[in-house]
């Protein structure tokens, strides 16, 4: 049986389709069978960031309404064996997701896949609660930044209280996903610190992901930061984050930390 | 770099971790009253249309949490002849 990962985060623009994408495939990269599931109906991005744009035929709406089978819709990634994407809807709206329908297709993908990773639309409304409906671990996403730390206070809420687990009685497992971090900045005491959103936000850390040039390149030529370019920082970080995931003890560092005399000068913006 | 400290802006991000703290203690606790907040305004509704007949939309109840004191606000509009519909 697999688990169900739910990547989430309140606010929008914060990182949780790059980060689904990235941890989907470092988890694939790893071995294990993934796929990564778009719930934002309408506003559909995994495609286009995993590069399977022209690739879609059928979706999670087409498997709900019965109009495709599941087979139909996964679509293989072309560099990962072990890695598949079910796209959301373009052309329809999130009214056609049935709590109902999402139970089937979850239930279906967990008995075939060691991860099923729902990448969740922003906002509070329906496509995010039932992404995080039948989720067994919670990913959230955040940027050092006020509106997003309380945004993500906000889903920290709603992950205890309106998903299956929570409403069980069961106690949701909820990691901290700290992504856009310049450690420069916080330095300069500009930007919040790794240990006030750790404070303010109480849930442990799974890994923090730096501002960088790599995660928009990779992006730009539509494929997961960790197949991208493997050795960049954001590209170890989501490796590390994934060993995490996976149950591994892994002491959490702040990337790019160590700076020389040089780079204290020169390098006050990271890249 | 504490030396150049001494020139530049003050930092920020203190600024943004308590006004953070702040709004998320009010944001936590209130989250709870959504529910006290419905029941109570059922049971101000049940009380009043014992003796009068109102609409169930015409009722507003409303929390506010200060640090030293919350205020509770009700407001009810009544029509003008309640009484003698209830009666």
């Amino acid at each position: 049986m697999g688990k169900v990962v739910v990547v989430t985060s309140g606010k929008g623009g914060v990182g949780k389709t790059t980060s689904s994408a990235a941890l989907g495939a470092a988890l694939a990269q790893s071995g294990d069978k993934v796929v990564v599931v778009d719930f934002d109906v309408g506003l559909r991005n995994l495609d286009l960031v995993m590069g399977a744009e022209r690739r879609v035929v059928y979706d999670l709406v087409n498997v709900i309404q019965g109009e495709a089978k599941l087979a139909q819709a996964l679509i293989r990634d072309k560099r990962l064996e072990t890695l598949y994407l079910l796209a959301a809807s373009q052309t329809r709206d999130k009214d056609n997701l049935t709590a109902e329908g999402v139970e089937k297709v979850i239930a279906a993908l967990k008995k075939t896949f060691d991860w099923v990773i729902c990448d969740s639309p922003a906002g509070i409304e329906r496509g995010a609660t039932l992404a995080m409906r039948h989720a067994d671990v919670a990913i959230v996403v955040t940027n050092p930044e006020v509106s997003s730390v309380r945004d993500s206070d906000r889903i920290i809420g709603l992950l205890d209280s309106k998903t299956l687990k929570a409403e069980s009685g069961e106690r949701m497992e909820k990691h901290l996903l700290l992504t856009r971090y310049d450690p420069a900045r916080a330095e300069r005491g500009d930007m919040l610190k790794v240990d006030d959103v750790l404070e303010i936000l109480s849930i442990p850390l799974l890994g923090i992901i730096p501002e960088s040039m790599d995660v928009l390149r990779a992006s730009n030529v539509g494929s997961p930061v960790t197949l991208a370019d493997g050795r960049s920082a954001p590209a170890i970080a989501y490796f590390n984050a994934a060993r995490r995931l996976k149950g591994e003890e892994l002491p959490v560092t702040i990337p790019g930390e160590k700076r020389g005399f040089f780079g204290k000068i020169f390098g006050r913006k990271a890249a | 770099m504490k030396f150049f400290q001494l020139f530049s802006r003050p930092q920020s991000a203190p600024a943004a971790r308590e006004r953070l703290q702040v709004l998320l203690a009010h944001e936590r606790a209130s989250a709870g009253d959504s529910d006290l907040v419905a029941k109570l305004r059922d049971e101000i509704l049940r009380a009043i249309s014992k003796h009068m007949q109102i609409d169930d939309d015409k009722v507003s109840v409303k929390m506010e949490r200060g640090d030293k004191v919350s205020t509770l606000a009700v407001d009810i509009e009544i029509p003008f002849d309640a009484g003698r519909k209830a009666a």
